[in-house]
């Protein structure tokens, strides 16, 4: 929690920070392909966080994007098989390397860190042969698979509507069965009740404390009250610029991979944190051999999580590719494994494993995309992209260690 | 009566959520074997370290000859003559018996090795304790026992003049422990001082000039002469008498819940061992460390697979070497290992609780939270688990409301069987009673029990019958009415097998 808002404030800061040296931030077209590069580069935070729960890591990420980002205008233009084939066949193909990496670290107890780094030579290697390393792309053909991820759909408006609806719906209905009253009244009055507290809670902290016990008995945890109310806001700020079509907000179109990428955050923080799979995988993470003598699978449990990261770097293979039009079999996703690491340790991924949020992920995606973004805009030179790159990630991890010592001298001096 | 060599006044220490010591003195004469007995977690193990240096106090005042000296590390306390012999011995394998005990003072000349000096100088210290291996043997080739006589004879040669023991005696045959004793004798009368920690009653009897009991952390009772006594200790060290401190009421036995035949684990494969638990039976299995006991337990719950041998719980076949089939069959181990196995420490109590029986409490793979918090908040109460609520991590608990929880994540499952391994380790006086008690309650309703302990009065006081085990072997079966601590003991060192048919 406190991590994410750490991050986020991070964020903002930079945002900050841009916008006032350059004018074209603030434009449309400029936000719109800052979100655009965020959703392709956090469908790979996603799949790498997965496997970096388990205490895992999985260096192979953009050499499975370079991978599948061939195969697809490769098949389908030079070798002209159909478009189900090819895409059955990527994901066929990204399946089975999760399966080899998963099955090599469970069965055969090798390191992680070696099996996808041997993972990033391979991939890239075949990528470049079945290519003879030439350049494969789509032309001026496939333009309506190519829309898949150039087209916008809706505003930046109605997607804050539909998450924050989403949201609101979901943390509503988890504790759906403890409600009493009906439903719709219930909800609106927990809604209500929270903001009351948060709002008083901005005055006084007494006045939050009292709040907060007005509040229905399920909502007596902070976590779900900031949950609720932050997604209640989310919802009226969409609600209200979508349909006065006003403000920014509602003229910056959402690309695709930007959906995509919001979606598959829903259905991934859902998996992590409300069915048994999640628990499982988050308790292997945090202590394998506890959750081994608990009854948890673990081995099927961490061969899943590398098939998760392998399917998702396939999928943001096929969607770069769309987005670039054309691809260099030997550039194609390099280094993407690290942005990615970067990304989710950057946004409350532990490398020890056992931690993780995925809302965390997508928010660090898109300060290392907002970073680059600003770079463009500011002027500086590329060169030094990478070393400041490095230098902030760093310093967002010494932060977030300096905290935690903070808080837990302090926890032990008072408890 | 002469004046003190090493004094410890109103000692204090506490870790993060529990109180080790408080305002415990202490004192040793030269030439005094001093007892020290608690149970396991009285603070026996931070009162040594304490005086060896290992730990700071947090308040307390240490003495040495009358004058107050801050003990701050373990090179300050072997320079003023304290030495500390671990549980587990500390020798460097790849070295001989004369190498080991002038490991880091090594004699030396113009910089280099000095192997004559360290050869006499090492003959000398051996003849003091008088052994019969010499200071050019490899330490590969001495037996456990011997190796602690070279500890003993490490501590002599860096001039020690309180030797402070921990457990010696717990891996010795009978023979090596005697031999022990006497050196133990012959040192006192040479004016060193000994402080002396066991759980071995006897043996304390036999040695203490003076025993010094703890209890949760405190000094309860200083006894002299006469006063050291079996059941006088046991007294001040449990506080109740022993019978309904392991809250053994006799209850009806059920039907045979758990049948092992022939299983021969990897440890000890030239060895089969077959019994039976039945419903309702508390069975207890005791034997040296290393006996192979926690290894069966592994067996039985899927941990490791064994090389042969067949398990049947409740009549129907159990297939063996994955815990989930073990759960299913209803099996519960509670390891050996609470930290490492037995709990997630960065989790809190909720999904440690719920981590076992997370499927029972899900639909269509979703967990459903409002019953997975309500089964935390009843195993709470019911176990009476010391913890502000739910979210508190289990590594912020106490060694005693930890075992708690992990027993409160089997029990959600309802077993037939529960396996426990050292159930009470490091675990605090009046938790142990709770623990007892709950295990009583659970055989009472029908549920076989099945415990490794390598504490005397925990097999003698709460098993029915106790299975005793020795290097891999099962050396022999002991009813309600047969137990005794020296026929168990006899068992265990693999002695007269013969005796108890």
């Amino acid at each position: 929690m406190k991590k994410i808002l750490g991050i986020l404030g991070l964020l903002l800061v930079i945002c900050f920070v841009t916008a006032l040296n350059s004018d074209s931030f603030m434009k449309p077209g400029n936000i719109s392909n800052l979100a655009s590069r965020t959703g392709l580069y956090g469908i790979l935070g996603i799949g790498v966080a997965f496997v970096i729960i388990t205490g895992g890591i999985d260096l192979s990420v953009g050499s499975i994007v370079g991978l599948t980002g061939t195969m697809l205008p490769w098949l389908l233009v030079k070798k002209g098989w159909s478009l189900t084939s090819v895409l059955g066949l990527i994901a066929l193909v990204s399946v089975c390397i999760g399966l080899l990496h998963g099955l090599l670290v469970t069965r055969l107890k090798l390191q992680p860190f070696l099996v996808t780094l041997c993972g990033l030579l391979i991939y890239r290697g075949a990528a470049r042969y079945l290519t003879d390393d030439l350049n494969q792309g789509f032309g001026t053909g496939h333009t309506e698979l190519r829309e898949l991820t150039t087209g916008p759909m809706g505003s930046m408006s109605s997607l804050l509507t539909v998450v924050g609806a989403v949201l609101t719906m979901w943390l509503l209905a988890r504790w759906l069965r403890t409600r009493t009253g009906p439903f719709m009244a219930g909800g609106l009055r927990a809604v209500s009740r929270s903001w009351i507290a948060t709002l008083r809670g901005l005055r006084s902290r007494a006045g939050f404390v009292a709040g907060l016990k007005r509040c229905p008995a399920w909502l007596q945890s902070r976590a779900l009250l900031v949950g609720l109310v932050s997604s209640t806001l989310v919802l009226v700020v969409g609600g209200v610029t979508w349909l006065t079509g006003r403000t920014l907000l509602a003229e910056v179109p959402v690309p695709m991979p930007f959906w995509v990428l919001v979606a598959l955050a829903l259905v991934s923080g859902l998996l992590l944190n409300e069915t048994v799979f999640g628990r499982h995988l988050l308790a292997t993470g945090r202590n394998e051999q506890a959750a081994r003598f608990s009854g948890v699978r673990t081995g099927l449990i961490i061969t899943v999580a590398y098939v998760l990261c392998a399917v998702l770097a396939g999928l943001g293979g096929v969607l770069f590719t769309l987005d670039a039009n054309g691809v260099q079999p030997s550039q194609l996703g390099q280094f993407y494994e690290l942005y990615a690491i970067a990304a989710a340790v950057l946004g409350g991924c532990s490398l020890r494993g056992g931690e993780g949020s995925i809302l965390g992920i997508v928010i660090g995606t898109a300060v290392l995309r907002l970073l680059y973004n600003a770079f463009n805009l500011l002027g500086i030179p590329y060169s030094v992209e990478y070393a400041v790159m490095g230098t902030v990630i760093l310093l967002g991890v010494l932060a977030d260690e300096v905290i935690r010592r903070i808080v837990a001298k302090r926890r032990r001096a008072s408890g | 009566m002469t004046e003190p060599l090493l004094e410890a006044h109103g000692i204090g220490k506490r870790f993060p959520g529990v109180r080790a010591l408080h305002r415990v003195d202490l004192h040793v004469a030269p030439g005094e074997v001093l007892g020290l007995v608690g149970e396991n977690g009285a603070g026996k193990s931070t009162l040594m370290k304490i005086l060896a240096g290992i730990e700071r106090p947090d308040e307390g005042e240490l003495r040495w000859r009358g004058e107050s000296t801050p003990i701050e590390s373990p090179r300050a306390a072997s320079s003023l003559g304290i030495a500390l012999i671990h549980q587990e011995l500390n020798l460097a394998d790849n070295l001989d018996v004369a190498g080991n005990l002038y490991l880091g003072r090594e004699p030396r000349r113009f910089g280099l090795l000095d192997r004559q000096r360290l050869e006499a100088d090492a003959r000398r210290v051996l003849t003091r304790i008088g052994v019969p291996f010499g200071p050019g043997t490899p330490i590969t080739e001495l037996s456990v026992g011997q190796r602690q006589l070279v500890e003993i004879a490490r501590a002599l040669a860096a001039d020690a003049q309180v030797l402070i023991m921990d457990e010696p005696t717990s891996s010795l045959s009978t023979n090596e422990s005697e031999r022990l004793f006497e050196v133990i004798r012959e040192l006192s009368n040479r004016g060193v001082s000994i402080v002396y920690i066991s759980h071995r009653l006897g043996e304390v009897i036999d040695l203490a000039d003076r025993v010094t009991v703890l209890r949760d952390g405190e000094r309860v009772a200083e006894l002299v002469g006469d006063e050291i006594e079996r059941g006088r200790m046991i007294h001040c060290m449990v506080g109740r008498e022993l019978d309904s401190f392991y809250a053994s009421r006799p209850h009806a036995l059920g039907q045979v819940a758990l049948e092992v035949e022939e299983l021969r684990t990897e440890a000890h494969p030239q060895h089969a061992v077959s019994f039976t638990v039945r419903a309702g039976e508390r069975v207890g299995l005791a034997g040296l460390v290393g006996a192979g006991r926690s290894e069966v337990l592994r067996a039985l719950f899927g941990i490791d697979a064994p090389r042969s041998g067949s398990v049947r719980v409740t009549g129907r076949e159990l297939s063996l070497g994955k815990p989930r089939n073990a759960i299913a069959a209803g099996l519960a181990l509670v390891p050996e290992d609470r930290q490492g196995q037995g709990l997630i420490l960065t989790a809190n109590l909720r999904d440690n609780i719920g981590l076992a029986s997370l499927a029972r409490r899900s639909r269509l793979g979703f967990v459903r939270r409002p019953l997975e918090d309500a089964l935390a908040r009843r195993q709470q109460t019911s176990l009476r688990i010391k913890a502000p609520g739910p979210d508190q991590l289990a590594g912020n608990l106490s060694g005693g409301n930890q075992q708690k929880v992990v027993v409160a994540k089997w029990l959600a499952l309802e077993p037939r069987v529960l396996l426990l391994d050292e159930p009470t380790r490091g675990v605090d006086v009046g938790a142990k009673h709770e623990i007892y008690e709950m295990i009583s309650r659970l055989a009472e309703n029908g549920v076989a029990i099945l415990f490794v302990s390598s504490e005397m009065e925990e097999i003698l006081g709460l098993a029915d019958r106790v299975l005793v085990m020795h290097e891999g072997r099962l050396t022999g079966e002991l009813g309600r009415e047969e137990l005794a601590e020296s026929a168990v003991l006899q068992l265990a060192t693999g002695g007269q097998e013969a005796a108890t048919r």
